[in-house]
């Protein structure tokens, strides 16, 4: 599948996006929200990613190939990621005599 | 002979821009970006790892981490996400007018895309040379005399090495943006054939993502 000749104001309309969630990102870092704090900023980084990934980079319009090699890569960090906290975030659980 | 083949044949003839080895542009088109893909995957392995050692000791650490990201300059830091991403923006639009054949929008494109990308290793540039300034450089250099040093080290070390590597991404991304505005100038691309401009972007737009996550993880942890 050849890639449609986007209209620009795509580009911009996804520009002025990105410009906005990096504003709230700093914005919502200023305020205490504890836990919340990493789980916002990071559903704004994931946000800013997937507009990026789906119109700067044609994701929206590639072949289905495509979703599944880049779901790949997403799918081992996230592997790597849960795997390693699963045990680093568990340690100390479970009291284990003698340890 | 069948006509099939036949018919590609004179479909290779009909296009010089179209290798031998593909039924037609769209296929070619999509090998390439699919090889690109494949490619940034792998970038993800690469990156991934600091990320995954980042977070550990992040969840380890997490007021020193707090504490150690009060020395990052936030400003600066916001200043050089909004460079990159403006720059994501320019690529885009080079890649646009590559796919639309206008050449001269494609060169302007491509050299105001690279001159952000210097813009923002400049920032980058002074924000290092004031760590150094501060003795927050991890090594034998390393003068911070806070609650904790040690942890506060290792925040510095993922910063230096974390920014640097997305850096030397950036400076190899340089080098590549200015191939692509030679070629493009010299009329090497087309509407038809303009795979290596999307696959550049490919890999511009691959180091802002990288760069949208370090923002929130490096600058912004300690503000609250």
């Amino acid at each position: 599948m050849m890639q449609p000749l986007l209209p620009r104001r795509i580009y911009y309309g996804v520009y002025g996006a990105l410009l906005v969630l990096t504003l709230l990102t700093v914005g919502v870092a200023y305020l205490d929200l504890g836990p919340m704090n990493i789980a916002a900023a990071l559903v704004i980084a994931i946000c800013k990613a997937l507009l990026v990934m789906l119109f700067f980079m044609h994701l929206r319009f590639s072949s289905h190939l495509t979703w599944i090699v880049a779901g790949a890569g997403v799918i081992w960090l996230a592997h790597l990621l849960i795997f390693t906290l699963s045990d680093y975030l568990t340690r100390g659980w479970l009291v284990v005599p003698g340890w | 002979m069948p006509t099939a083949c036949l018919r590609r044949i004179s479909r290779v003839e009909d296009n010089a821009a179209l290798a031998e080895q593909f039924d037609d542009l769209a296929q070619q088109h999509e090998a390439a970006s699919l090889g690109m893909w494949v490619f940034l995957v792998t970038e993800i392995l690469f990156f991934g790892g600091l990320f995954a050692g980042y977070t550990v000791y992040r969840t380890s650490y997490p007021e020193a981490f707090r504490e150690a990201s009060h020395h990052l300059d936030v400003l600066l830091g916001s200043i050089n996400t909004i460079v990159l991403i403006t720059s994501s923006l320019t690529m885009a639009l080079a890649v646009h007018s590559a796919m639309a054949g206008r050449r001269r929008a494609l060169v302007v494109y491509l050299l105001l895309t690279l001159v952000l990308g210097a813009v923002f290793l400049g920032i980058k540039g002074t924000e290092y040379a004031h760590k150094y300034e501060q003795g927050l450089v991890p090594g034998t250099l390393f003068a911070y005399s806070g609650p904790h040093p040690g942890q506060v080290e290792l925040f510095m070390l993922f910063y230096f090495v974390m920014t640097g590597l997305h850096a030397l991404h950036l400076i190899v991304g340089l080098g590549m943006l200015g191939i692509l505005a030679v070629l493009a100038w010299r009329g090497q691309f087309s509407a038809d054939y303009y795979a290596p401009v999307e696959t550049g972007g490919l890999y511009w737009h691959f180091i802002d993502i990288v760069w949208i996550f370090l923002l929130p993880l490096l600058y912004l942890i300690g503000l609250h």
